[in-house]
């Protein structure tokens, strides 16, 4: 991933082309935004004695808002994950009586159930507040118009991103996602400069464009906010390419909110936590202590002020990279980087934290490479075996023997750099590597096979 | 003079060579000659073929990756020191040999050696100049057709 470098020297109008949405609260001195989370931190532990799974875990271990004298005490608390959530199936983490809730929505589970997220009126108003801070840092202004072509359901993105838009005075078009077509009929009537949707649709509506005759860079949109799924710096070329428009990466999750987590400002040097509401750790998903700075380790956030459904310490099994840093933008808060995996995809190999996202970085650097790769992991003796199978390509194919192997070694190298591991290269046949519809299979792991045939 | 060189690559696993001749005899196009050089986890596949345009359109076609390069093809004595010669004609005259294999037919008492080197052009050049016999297309096909 490569690490943001803002310019040290923005240029003297960089506030007055970049206006902040809230000023007080993006660019609040670090000693002042500590002292603000302490405060709320205290209250929050304070109030989450009212959902019986906290309350049960913090009798046991005599945690109270006595027990947090400074930030660092956060630590002496318990970790939430989504399947005590699943557990309290369906809103056993309500913090209030249910008649305070103004709305509820939900995160749709790879199991089927999904999970419910609760807001009371005041979660909403901060929600929108959130939402607005980082449409305004990626440029959106009160003359702008906006085609949310987001789900509107239970799926926190259509509305999420729906009232910060009002918040901000901009004109809403909720197109809602699906039927590509409508999505460039309305695009065509109503000349909207905003396009909000999740990144790969945003290339569909491009392919769409094609396909009806059309050159998609005509299109009026000149912006975009782009979340709701992983997505790559690669990815994020091929958006500005294609449309002809700057797209902006924000980051959320509906258990702790909804979008609106953070998300980036023009400087585009990650994104922008909106740390007055939330507390983020980057820690080792092995062994839950914090990563050195600028390190990839798993995002674990407390929701400061969330009132219908405060969470303490939840594991998103996200995994990013978190920068302190000055920003060129002049907000004062802390920047993550792109989601760069899932705690779930990780590969330990040799004692080292692996992701798959981090192979096909170092694939990336590589001009030429394809982006159909296998990463085989094995165990031959006592020592894991990494290899990359990379198909050949016309560009990095070469008749001579030194050229290949040279090749080999640039990826193993990359390889190292990024992820921090030996591999081995294996250069394949075109068209070998298996295609998956939808989710790409990155990883064949046999590690276990082999000790279960032992 | 320089002749059309084909390059595959191949995964090195029994049978691999099999499916891209296949490819090639099915369409009629005769292999002159051909020379693999390989590691432990692939291999390069050099061939020169009667019709490479048709040739490497086929194995495109078929999936293969594929790039042309110019060789020359020069006889030499068979016999103690006969590669020798050559070899120190083209160190004196500082010319780089990428890599080089035998071509599989010989001629009388001269064995034909295929080079590739970074400027076929002036190696060309250097071999006619010195005496050396550079052998053509036709005259290849010719060795092979007697
Ligand atoms: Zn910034």
């Amino acid at each position: 991933m490569p690490v943001p470098n803002p310019s040290p020297d923005p240029s003297p109008d960089w506030s007055s082309e970049h206006p902040i949405w809230n000023p007080t609260a993006e660019t609040l001195p670090r000693a002042a935004r500590e002292a603000l989370q302490l405060e709320r931190l205290r209250a929050l532990v304070g109030r989450v004695a009212r959902v019986p799974f906290y309350r049960d875990l913090f009798a046991h271990r005599e945690i109270g808002p006595h027990s947090i004298r400074s930030l660092a005490d956060l630590r002496r608390l318990p970790f939430t994950t989504k399947d005590d959530m699943r557990r309290q199936h369906p809103l056993g983490f309500l913090a209030v009586p249910r008649r305070d809730l103004a709305r509820i929505h939900g995160s749709s589970g790879t199991t089927g159930k999904p999970t419910f997220v609760a807001y009371t009126a005041g979660d909403l108003r901060i929600w929108s507040e959130l939402c607005a801070r980082f449409l305004v840092a990626g440029g959106l202004r009160p003359e702008h118009t906006t085609q949310v072509a987001f789900g509107y359901g239970l799926f926190t993105g259509g509305f999420g991103l729906h009232y910060g838009i009002e918040r901000v005075g901009a004109t809403v078009i909720p197109a809602a996602a699906g039927n590509t077509r409508r999505q460039i009929e309305i695009m065509r009537d109503l000349d909207p400069e905003v396009l909000i949707c999740t990144p790969s649709y945003a290339l569909t509506i491009a392919d769409a464009a094609r396909e009806l005759g059309m050159d998609p860079r005509a299109l009026p949109i000149r912006f975009g906010h782009f979340g709701g799924e992983p997505w790559t710096e690669d990815m994020r070329r091929e958006i500005e390419d294609q449309l002809d428009i700057a797209a902006f990466n924000n980051y959320g999750l509906s258990e702790v909110i909804g979008p609106g987590v953070s998300g980036e400002c023009a400087a585009r040097t990650g994104m922008h936590l909106q740390e007055d509401h939330f507390l983020v750790e980057c820690l080792d998903p092995e062994t839950l202590e914090p990563v050195p700075e600028g390190e990839p380790g798993e995002l674990v956030i407390t929701t400061l002020t969330r009132e219908a459904m405060p969470m303490i310490r939840y594991r998103t099994r996200d995994i990013a990279r978190l920068y302190r840093e000055p920003c060129p933008c002049g907000r004062t808060t802390t920047r993550m980087s792109r989601v760069a995996g899932r705690t779930d995809d990780m590969l330990i190999i040799r004692g080292v934290n692996v992701f798959p996202s981090q192979i096909e970085e170092a694939l990336l650097r590589v001009e030429g490479t394809t982006p159909h790769y296998l990463i085989e992991v094995s165990r031959p003796g006592t020592l894991d075996e990494v290899h990359v199978k990379v198909e050949i390509h016309p560009e990095i194919f070469s008749d001579r023997m030194d050229r290949m192997q040279a090749v080999c070694e640039r990826i193993s190298r990359e390889i190292q750099t990024v992820a921090g591991i030996r591999a081995h290269v294996d250069l394949v046949e075109p068209r070998s590597i298996e295609r998956f519809v939808g989710k790409a299979r990155r990883v064949l792991d046999t590690r276990g096979l082999s000790e279960r045939d032992s | 003079m320089k002749l059309q060189q084909l390059s595959l690559f191949l995964e090195n696993r029994p049978g691999r060579l099999d499916a891209p001749l296949e490819a090639i005899a099915a369409e009629g196009i005769n292999i002159l000659t051909l020379s693999l050089a390989d590691t432990a986890q692939f291999g390069i596949l050099r061939l020169i073929v009667r019709e490479w345009d048709k040739a490497k359109r086929v194995l495109e076609q078929a999936g293969w990756v594929v790039n042309l390069t110019e060789v020359v093809a020069v006889d030499v004595l068979d016999r103690p020191g006969g590669l020798a010669t050559v070899l120190k004609i083209l160190d004196g005259a500082g010319l780089n040999i990428e890599y080089m294999y035998a071509y599989s037919l010989r001629r009388g008492d001269k064995a034909i050696l295929i080079f590739r080197f970074e400027d076929p052009d002036r190696a060309i050049q250097v071999l006619l100049d010195q005496g050396l016999h550079v052998v053509d297309g036709d005259e290849l096909m010719s060795v092979a057709a007697a």
